[in-house]
């Protein structure tokens, strides 16, 4: 951290708050248990994603990955391919368009990318996967047929593929996403070495693969100098920019679409496919369209990388922390900056005398890894809530206990205040709920048949965060509707309900008459929806386009309105109109305020403020995670048989779409806790799983009914008092199955993913 | 996928001459295996031949055997309420392997002659004996951990991922054959080979050879038999190790009859005879299960990652005998 930014934080501390959001705790349309308005359109199959998306002339095309992971292209063969029916183009770095490589995501505020590569600009080759060779045929098949052709001969060079070789030269970055790599507070070693009570272990994650259930997808054609482009993403400004910076386009002569999204996770972005079937488009001049494969996804777009972390906890005999220490190292490339913010739990959740929290990095030759639903968090609340649990039985402490001794009175790491912070509640709710108090402590003391029964806890977090940049519309029509606008995205999160709603709330209408408009760079600029930050973002930019809106209505309504002469502080909106909030009859609706003015409509447009409440106050989102698992005696076989996820994430807007999220982040936990796993071949540095029969995600039979409950206590400091909720219910989950499992069988398994025959 | 041409056959006779002795001409049946290679180009048929219309017959015989036609759909024959009583291990086995939707599709015949799930046969970028003879395999130093420990070569050591096939194994099945030489029949567990130097070769079917029937002899301990499949997930997985078993105990509390086959470890369905020879006449107690299991898993041979199969294949072995045997527990 620099000086100035040092002094900057350290301003930023002494601004005034905000006064909290008037509506944060409005429960008019906040808090009910909406179904999703987009629900009737995917189960009937009429919901358009981008693969379906209908052009005239439309050719598709199909990719072939490189079988090195370092080296350069001798010779591509690319005659038969030609030749064969239907081929249109047979694309390669030797008649790829001219591009520069596309802007990287996080370095460049512009980038979508997920590696700062060209893309299929010279022979070189730089993970096992690469795209060499795309084909564009009339049909599908034709495609599919023709890509099989082509013939590659490489000149294979050393590559760095093998992490346990190669992780002597691990370094800090230059910085964690903007956080610095390393915080030091005292000589935590020493202190480790004096404490009466160590833990002191290392932990293993492996690499992690997406599976959403729809594949990669662009559709994309050049109409009239620009191009437009039907794409899955979550960040379809982003995207714009990429694609504009690589054709050469200005940003107004690019749309992207994406209305829905068939799951996002952290890896819809832009990858080497969006370029190469634009590219592939401005040549044959024709719309193309390019779905990944099951097997593309696996080898072209990024995944969550492999960590090796290490936990040592120093205690004194109250069980309080003399030390906490937790660094590690994580695999990267020298492409992209993702460097899977493992330590960030470590320097939130506890207070200790001394810390030391340090991530490295190592650079290999691999796709790009990428964001994975709470990148850093999900592995490393592995890591350090083991270490916990593992604490907790050295001190003969029950794990919550351990938890209330340990909680800090501000940010151990960056001193800030917590806005809102109520994780020994969630703790204590959650409990009763799983009824913890009826658990043994003894491991191997439960067993029912052949199975050993065992229950586990960990604590769950995840940040606060809200982008900056975005704006939304707000139009109002005379017969009293409304849409509200923002290039925002639907992944089947329940953000077009949702926002129906907080929008609704905002405007004193009945939800049904109001319209969330989203997934279209012709609207309003939206910002990316990844780190759980999206509702928070979009109720900021509508806030302020309705406090543009209400300005606006109060001019509209004049001196014969029984408004004129009130400021918007006066005002409350309700009953689809504005009110006094002291009287509460003198007031007009909106319909009487456009048909007096005469107009037919009134659009508002504003940008959200800076998102200062990050800066000023230490805002995280919390959780205790109960697992219960049962353990073959025989086989080792694991099976979750009940789970309890309590959950403190201020405000929730919509039980029932957040229940939903919760549990889908809980069951990606179980996943990463007990099967998820990429079979990199570090010979080869080829990836030997890629499809949904060899690389396991959780199957029905493997989910057990999850419960999930909430504190619903709203943050002062944020809009409508809410949190993001995507990506907390996958934390925690790892060690909370990896507790039970060690309460079960008296097995501590510090090596995910827990497989049966680590039980053996 | 490369093109080719499709035909269907309207029984076994026509189907044969359709195939035309090609090598490169392959028999269809519910496709879920054949199809998933042929769009991964590990398969490259240039004729189809779709067999699906062949007997879906499951015919119950009053000899207390039962006739199932090649094409019946695995979820046909599982469902079968005579199958379910003569051999319930059959059942168990059916609906222990793959999805709803692939046993709705898959047939007899196409179970017993799919191919290995080895991660290096599936990968064209990879070495493998099976795809190309003399290649060398990748297997061998690398992911192995869902790899055979028992019937491995120098070349091979893929195991055959079916269930279905372990019971077939377990239960002395016949399978009935037709070719341009004219029909044969051949016990079960002579239908596929042991890899050896030719891993390609996986079963004795001669080139245009089809497999119209299997037959399951009457077998009366049979009735009391059950399948124990070991995997890690809950469904839809491979198995790490299965056991097909049937066991007969007499009054006198002895083995009186016992069928005993593996799946996961082996590079063909394993019918375990030694550990069969240990228990017939044998009192049925853990300690003869674990030293039958001890017999059959003798000459495993563990690799990097599949080691754990050796100890898990015979605490299976054991717990599955035991079940079956309500005096004994383990």
């Amino acid at each position: 951290m620099t000086i100035m930014d040092s002094l900057f934080k350290k301003a930023v501390r002494l601004i005034p708050d905000k006064a909290p959001d008037p509506l944060i705790g409005a429960e008019r349309q906040v808090g009910r248990s909406l179904s999703r308005v987009d629900g009737p359109l995917k189960v009937t199959g009429q919901a358009r994603f981008a693969a379906e998306v209908p052009f005239k002339n439309l050719v598709y095309a199909a990719t072939k990955y490189s079988a090195i992971a370092r080296g350069r292209i001798a010779s591509i063969e690319t005659e038969e391919a030609k030749q064969a029916p239907g081929v249109l183009l047979v694309m390669t770095h030797e008649n790829a368009p001219r591009m520069p490589a596309p802007p990287l995501m996080m370095k460049d505020p512009k980038g979508a990318s997920g590696s700062s590569l060209p893309v299929m600009q010279d022979a070189s080759i730089h993970w096992n996967g690469e795209p060499v060779a795309v084909v564009v045929a009339e049909t599908q098949e034709q495609a599919d047929h023709a890509v099989s052709l082509v013939r590659v001969k490489y000149d294979a060079q050393p590559a760095r593929t093998d992490f346990d070789r190669l992780k002597s030269e691990a370094h800090e970055p230059e910085n964690v996403l903007g956080e610095p790599s390393r915080i030091a507070i005292g000589d935590a070693e020493a202190a480790l070495a004096a404490a009466p009570v160590r833990i002191d272990n290392i932990y293993r994650t492996p690499r992690h693969n997406h599976a959403a259930m729809e594949l990669h997808v662009i559709t994309v054609a050049w109409q009239e100098g620009g191009i437009i482009v039907h794409d899955t993403t979550q960040m379809v400004h982003l995207t714009r920019s990429t694609l504009a910076e690589v054709f050469g386009l200005p940003e107004e002569h690019v749309r992207v679409l994406s209305p829905f999204v068939g799951g996002g996770f952290g890896n819809k972005g832009v990858w080497s496919h969006q370029v190469l079937a634009t590219a592939a488009s401005q040549v044959v001049g024709r719309p193309v369209r390019m779905v990944l494969s099951r097997e593309g996804v696996f080898r072209a777009t990024g995944g969550r990388t492999l960590t090796e972390q290490r936990v040592a906890l120093g205690a004194k005999a109250d069980g309080t922390l003399a030390a906490l220490i937790h660094t590690g190292i994580a695999g990267m490339t020298d492409h992209n900056d993702c460097p899977e913010q493992f330590t960030f739990p470590a320097r939130h959740l506890y207070a200790a005398e001394s810390m030391l929290l340090r991530q490295e990095i190592v650079e290999l030759d691999m796709v790009a890894n990428t964001f994975m639903r709470a990148p850093g968090e999900s592995v490393g609340t592995f890591a350090l809530e083991s270490a916990m649990d593992e604490l907790a039985e050295a001190l003969s402490l029950d794990p919550i206990e351990l938890r209330g001794r340990l909680e800090p009175a501000k940010d151990p790491a960056s001193g800030l205040t917590f806005s809102a912070r109520h994780l020994l509640e969630a703790y204590r709710r959650g409990a009763d709920r799983f009824g913890w108090d009826k658990r043994n402590r003894v491991p191997r003391a439960a067993i029912d048949g052949d199975w050993l029964i065992g229950q586990g806890v960990a604590t769950a977090t995840y940040p606060y965060f809200r982008m900056p940049g975005g704006s939304a519309s707000i139009k109002l029509t005379a017969e009293g509707d409304a849409v509200v606008s923002m290039a925002s995205h639907e992944m089947g999160m329940g953000t077009a309900t949702v926002q129906a709603q907080t929008a609704a709330e905002r405007l004193g209408l009945p939800v049904e008459r109001v319209t969330f408009e989203y997934g279209d760079t012709a609207l309003p600029h939206g910002t990316l929806a990844g780190g759980s930050s999206q509702s928070a973002s979009i109720v900021a930019a509508v806030m302020a386009a309705n406090d543009v809106l209400v300005k606006e209505l109060l001019k509209l309504a004049g001196n014969d309105s029984p408004l004129a002469g009130l400021k918007p502080r006066d005002l409350e909106a309700r009953d689809g109109g504005l009110f006094h909030r002291e009287h509460p009859a003198r007031g007009e609706t909106y319909v009487s305020i456009l048909k007096r003015a005469n107009r037919s409509e009134v659009v508002c447009e504003a940008a959200a403020p800076q998102p200062m409440e990050m800066l000023k106050y230490s805002m995280h989102s919390y959780g205790a995670q109960f697992c219960e698992v049962r353990v073959n005696r025989i086989t080792g076989e694991v099976r979750v048989s009940r789970f309890v996820g309590s959950f403190d994430t201020g405000r929730i807007l919509n039980p029932k779409t957040a229940a939903s999220q919760f549990r889908g982040g809980i069951i990606m936990g179980l996943g990463l806790a007990l099967m998820e796993h990429t079979l990199f071949d570090s010979r080869s540095g080829r990836i030997m799983n890629p499809s949904l029969a060899e690389y396991h995600v959780p199957v029905h039979l493997d989910v057990p009914a999850i419960d999930v409950i909430w504190n619903d206590i709203p943050d002062p400091h944020s809009p409508l008092g809410l949190h993001g909720i995507g990506e907390i219910g996958i934390t925690g989950v790892g060690a909370a199955v990896a507790n039970a499992v060690y309460n079960a069988t008296g097995r501590r398994i510090r090596d995910l993913p827990i497989t049966l025959d680590k039980l053996l | 996928m490369n093109p080719f041409d499709y035909a269907r056959a309207g029984d076994a006779a026509e189907a044969i001459r359709l195939a035309g002795g090609r090598a490169d001409a392959k028999y269809l049946g519910g496709g879920t295996n054949l199809v998933d290679l042929m769009r991964e180009g590990i398969e490259h048929p240039t004729h189809l031949i779709d067999v699906s219309r062949l007997s879906h017959e499951i015919a119950a015989r009053d000899d207390g055997s039962v006739l199932l036609g090649a094409a019946a759909k695995n979820t046909a024959v599982a469902a079968d309420p005579v199958v379910r009583e003569r051999f319930p291990m059959l059942t168990r086995a059916i609906v222990a392997g793959a999805s709803g939707q692939i046993r709705n599709m898959a047939t007899v015949a196409g179970n017993m002659l799919q191919r290995t799930r080895c991660l290096y046969f599936y990968d064209d970028a990879a070495r493998c004996n099976k795809r190309t003879p003399g290649a060398g395999c990748d297997a061998m130093e690398g992911f192995n951990r869902f790899h055979a420990i028992l019937g491995g070569s120098d070349a091979c050591v893929a195991t055959h991922p079916s269930d279905m096939c372990v019971a077939l194994a377990a239960l002395d099945a016949v399978v009935h054959l037709q070719g341009p030489q004219g029909a044969r029949s051949i016990p079960f567990a002579e239908l596929h080979r042991l890899p050896g130097g030719r891993p390609d070769v996986e079963t004795e079917l001669g080139t245009g050879e089809l497999i119209v029937a299997v037959e399951l002899p009457p077998l009366a301990a049979a009735r009391h038999s059950t399948y124990r499949k070991v995997r890690d997930r809950s469904s839809y997985a491979f198995a790490l190790v299965s056991i097909a078993a049937a066991l007969e105990v007499g009054a006198d509390g002895k083995v009186a009859d016992v069928r005993l086959a593996l799946g996961g470890v082996g590079t063909k369905p394993w019918r375990a005879l030694a550990a069969e020879a240990v228990l017939r006449g044998a009192a049925a107690t853990e300690e003869t299960f674990r030293k039958a299991a001890e017999v059959e898993l003798q000459p495993a041979v563990g690799l990097s990652d599949n080691g754990f199969k050796i100890e898990l294949a015979k605490r299976t072995i054991v717990h599955t005998l035991a079940s079956l045997c309500p005096g004994v527990r383990t």
